[in-house]
């Protein structure tokens, strides 16, 4: 039995092989390759077995950055360069042997753009940058310079838009800023964002708007659909726009143009998507040899026949079947004249106040030079260094000491009690599960999450500052009261938000609620059923559609605004309009869920109390203000009390319609909290102050509605 | 007896019209939907026209059969079916979980007076005011130490924490609307609390628990950042992860994300469907009046 014991054992241990796990946020052919490509290499090493995970790339990031430091994390994962500051400062992947890139054999915005401070991190696999698509059918000769483009917009017809791109975009903006010889660092990594050359871009891009070349209110998706109905010359967008372009839609690529005042080429950004190591891989050899793998010639060969990836492996492209395809020289012209984003840490916190800036250039409401003076001040506020470090004794002497005040105080009211306590055994068996569960899943995180609150993160280290991100928020220290960044115009807003939504949605749920309870009614059930209709749909699509319907040229607001004779609206150039495009969007979300508790509520009140007031001639409203509401209160006052929670942290809606726009003017607090933490140079500590405050006001209005309301229900 | 008499006919005339012009609002946008989830493209539909100009089932079919359209041969893995599943059961468990939670608090909560009762109240309410951002990684922690990470279960516990609070403030509600004599009544003829319970409360609040049941199962239904985080399986992932993978960083395959947001928004039509019935029969049809 023993020897047969260690037999068994001996050859589980020869034949259990080195497990690396993969992670990446492939589709569709690009993913099916990379899949190949890996079951390949799993059953040509039997010493090797991999995992595959594809990740929704919403949550890539993010699960990334949970995952790795847990040990959870892949072995070796797939993602865009720029993230490759933040993650080595916070230690989430190893550097590789530099001699690995060389011998690769990439070009050298390639290479260049996997270093960080003289340290090679990832091995490129494929780059990806912005290119000129043009219409065949529409335009014969591309622009080779811009004042080519100011020119086509002579010749064009009147209801073709000659260049349809997502102009009021930070990333889209680019190629423009480098043009005109631009750009936002210098060689010491100081921002550089006022300089002349930068306004310059600005005003260019105002200039080709007032020349009628652009269409309103410009994005992505507009850009699409006028591209794919033959309404618009020319998009600038990357390789991604290929698999949206319709069919029979005769198009071309080509390099983007030279700016003509300059006679510098338009340089579009490069995303450089390697494959990284992570630094808790138990096995980085093994990982690293499969990163070099995935970049070997073979096999970035594969991949850019098999997945029209751009290669950026130099000897890659002696292969006539890449170097001959239209589509894929294209893109690797355009990469030989671009510039790597910038990798550094920073970075992420120059696309807010420069999308801020193209867009009040683009409205009109400032000039280039103006708008990125107030760009380069803004970011200094969100780059600028964490507040000195604190002396953290007074504070854990004042937690433990309030700690011991609480016990005590708790101690007191408990030997008050205790009789009582004893007999309600009963009850606390009814509370225990639930209290237990919420201690747990959401008092305990956010306690932790809350201590964060303390510290300053700056790149990638927390010092304790106490309360100095509360103090910079209260006082207001960055911004006047009045600017739209500011804390109590935020606060403002979001209380105008809370409002505005829940008395729409408890109005107008409520009132169908009371229309299709009454018995006569037909096809009450159809009717039901089809209400609910936007609580049902995911909101990320019908929050977009509703976008779409605002656009002021092409919406179907717009449209109906004009078939009766008014004028149409520029939904999100002011803070009315785009304030009301939300409170329209999310009260068209919302008030089902209100009509479904509603009705539900409804049925906690005796009918015939109401029947005998309509039998004593009280008039239908009287019954309802006099007999139906101060019945339905308690059964729908929950839902209106975390109705008005949910709002008040409800920024989904916000995010997908206006953006924030005009100027982050319709932000609400929470979505001010995401941008701190993930898109103002990660502001962890001062989010985490964002959310505290956040959850004080909520308390505090909830004490305050008790008194109102003149009812105890907190 | 009810007053069943219909009204004049213009007042009906005047509600139905009013009913249908607002079915007309909610459905409006939802015509979007069904256009870019029946035309074989994967662009974002801005046309002022939401009728759809061509019809095609491919967005569905290579939604769930997970078939690559632009090949001949039929390479799908019906994966697509495995996640669906997934979803229903997270859904229904969360329900499961949420229910039992919150039932039982709610009861508690609604029938007995105890030491700590309103602070209880108060902190269903103050953990729906802890805003998400700060929690995030707290959690992921917190499941990772429980070894809950990677399991339906563990998501289940998630979801139902955050829906115990809505569903139980809204049947505490309910429950102090039902008469406490016929509890009383009970407890003479000799019925114990538990009893008195779950054959005389819980069968009177059907409305309510109608609605904290489409709650608790729409909270987990819909979820995306959790799960995401969460689950490290493709053969494990829910419904929203898989719609949410069709959303790039610069592009979005809105066909299939479109066809996955119809199909995702079925069963919650359906389970409306048969529930509504208990939303509209409650106390008066039951047996307060006898």
């Amino acid at each position: 039995m023993l020897p047969l014991f260690i037999f068994w054992m001996g050859s589980a241990q020869a034949e259990s092989p080195t497990v690396l796990k993969v992670w990446h946020a492939y589709r569709d052919a690009e993913a099916d390759v990379l899949e190949t490509i890996l079951k390949e290499y799993d059953n040509s090493h039997p010493e090797i077995a991999i995992e595959v995970l594809p990740v929704a790339y919403d949550a890539y990031g993010n699960k990334l950055e949970s995952a790795i430091p847990r040990n959870n994390g892949p072995d070796v994962f797939i993602y865009a360069h720029e993230k490759i500051g933040a993650w080595v400062e916070s230690g989430l992947i190893a550097s590789i042997d530099p001699s690995t890139n060389e011998t690769l054999g990439f070009f050298d915005v390639a290479s260049e753009a996997v270093q960080f401070n003289a340290k090679t991190y990832a091995v490129p696999l494929a780059v990806k940058s912005l290119v000129l698509y043009t219409n065949d059918g529409l335009i014969s000769t591309p622009p080779k310079e811009t004042d080519d483009l100011f020119a086509l917009g002579e010749t064009l017809p009147e209801d073709v838009v000659p260049l349809a791109y997502a102009a009021t975009d930070a990333y889209f903006h680019m190629p423009w800023l480098f043009g005109f010889g631009g750009g936002f660092f210098d060689d010491n990594g100081n921002s550089t964002f006022d300089v002349e050359a930068n306004a310059k871009s600005l005003d260019f891009m105002k200039r080709m708007d007032d020349a009628d070349l652009l269409p309103k209110q410009p994005d992505a998706a507009l850009a699409t659909h006028l591209f794919n109905t033959n309404q618009a010359a020319m998009t600038i967008s990357g390789p991604w726009f290929l698999s949206s372009i319709a069919d029979g839609v005769e198009y071309s690529i080509h390099p983007l143009p030279i700016v003509s005042d300059t006679q510098l080429p338009a340089k579009p950004l490069l995303t450089v998507e390697a494959a990284f190591v992570s630094a808790f891989s138990q096995h980085p050899e093994a990982a690293e040899y499969l990163a070099r793998h995935l970049a070997s010639l073979e096999i970035a060969t594969t991949r850019a026949l098999e997945a029209a990836q751009v290669v950026p492996n130099k000897s890659a492209w002696e292969n006539p079947a890449l170097n001959s395809d239209p589509i894929l020289s294209a893109f690797k012209a355009q990469m030989l004249n671009s510039v790597p984003t910038p990798n550094i840490p920073t970075m992420t916190a120059v696309w807010e106040p420069l999308a801020r800036a193209i867009r009040r250039v683009h409205r009109g409401a400032m000039t280039g030079t103006q708008a990125l003076e107030q760009a380069a001040v803004e970011y200094s506020i969100y780059t600028k260094p964490a507040p000195k470090e604190a002396n953290p004794t007074p504070y854990i002497v004042v937690a433990l000491a309030g700690l011991l005040a609480g016990l005590w105080w708790f101690w007191r009211m408990f030997t008050r009690v205790k009789e009582e306590v004893w007999k309600s055994k009963t009850a606390y068996l009814y509370v225990a599960p639930a209290a237990l569960a919420m201690t747990l899943l959401t008092a305990l995180p956010f306690l932790v999450g809350a201590l964060v609150s303390l510290f300053a993160h700056h790149q990638g280290e927390f010092t304790f500052v106490g309360l100095a991100n509360f103090l910079d928020i209260i006082l207001a220290r960055d911004w006047p009261l009045t600017s739209s960044l500011s804390f109590y115009f935020t606060l403002i807003v979001t209380v105008g938000w809370t409002i505005g939504n829940l008395s729409l949605h408890v109005g107008i749920g409520l009132a169908l609620a009371l229309m299709l309870r009454e018995p006569w009614l037909r096809f009450k059930g159809i009717y039901r059923v089809l209400l609910i209709v936007p609580w049902a749909i995911p909101n990320y699509i019908t929050a977009l559609i509703w976008k779409g319907m605002f656009h002021q040229q092409f919406g179907a607001i717009n449209g109906l605004l004009t078939s009766l004779g008014l004028e149409p609206v520029s939904w999100f150039a002011q803070f009315s309009t785009s304030f009301a495009a939300n409170l329209i969007t999310n009260t068209w979300l919302g008030f089902p869920f209100m009509m479904v508790v509603s009705l539900g509520a409804l049925q906690s009140i005796p009918r015939d109390l109401e029947d005998a007031a309509s039998v004593d001639g009280a008039s239908g409203f009287q019954r309802f203000w006099h007999i139906t509401l101060p019945l339905l209160k308690p059964a729908l006052l929950p839902a209106v009390v975390l109705g008005s929670v949910w709002t008040f942290n409800m920024f989904n809606v916000i995010y997908l319609v206006s953006a924030g726009e005009p100027d982050s003017s319709t932000d609400i607090l929470i979505s001010d909290a995401y941008r701190w933490a993930f898109s103002r140079g990660n502001r962890y500590g001062y989010a985490s102050a964002y959310a505290v405050l956040i959850f004080f006001i909520l308390y505090g209005y909830s004490k305050l509605g008790n008194k109102i309301a003149g009812r105890k229900t907190i | 007896m009810r007053t069943t008499n219909a009204p004049s006919l213009s007042k009906q005339i005047l509600w139905h019209a009013v009913l249908m012009l607002t079915c007309l609002a909610v459905l409006y946008p939802t015509l979007w939907v069904i256009k870019m989830a029946v035309t074989p493209s994967q662009a974002f539909t801005m046309s002022p026209n939401p009728w759809p100009t061509s019809v095609s089932i491919e967005n569905f079919w290579v939604l769930i059969s997970g078939d690559d359209p632009s090949t001949d041969v039929f390479d799908g893995d019906w994966q697509f079916l495995r996640q669906f599943w997934n979803s229903a059961f997270i859904a229904f468990l969360t329900t499961i979980v949420g229910m039992t939670f919150s039932t039982t608090a709610a009861y508690g909560m609604s029938r007995f007076r105890f030491p700590g009762k309103d602070a209880g109240m108060s902190f269903f309410l103050l953990t729906q005011m802890f805003p998400g951002v700060v929690m995030a990684i707290p959690l992921y922690i917190l499941m990772d130490t429980l070894g809950l990470l990677n399991s339906a279960f563990g998501l289940a516990l998630a979801y139902s924490s955050t829906a115990v609070p809505f569903c139980t403030w809204n049947l505490k509600g309910y429950f102090d609307t039902i008469p406490q004599d016929l509890e009383d009544a009970a407890r003479i003829d000799g019925a114990s609390q538990w009893v008195i319970f779950t054959q005389i409360v819980l069968p009177l609040s059907k409305p309510a628990l109608a609605v904290t049941a489409l709650f608790s199962f729409m909270t987990a239904w819909n979820e995306f950042i959790l799960a995401a985080t969460f689950l490290s399986d493709a053969e494990a992932y829910t419904l929203p992860v898989v719609l949410q993978s069709y959303i790039g960083d610069f592009e979005t395959q809105w066909g299939l994300f479109a066809a996955g947001a119809i199909v995702a928004s079925t069963p919650v039509m359906i389970l409306f469907f048969i529930l509504q019935k208990n939303l509209v029969e409650g106390l008066t049809a039951g047996s307060v009046k006898g």
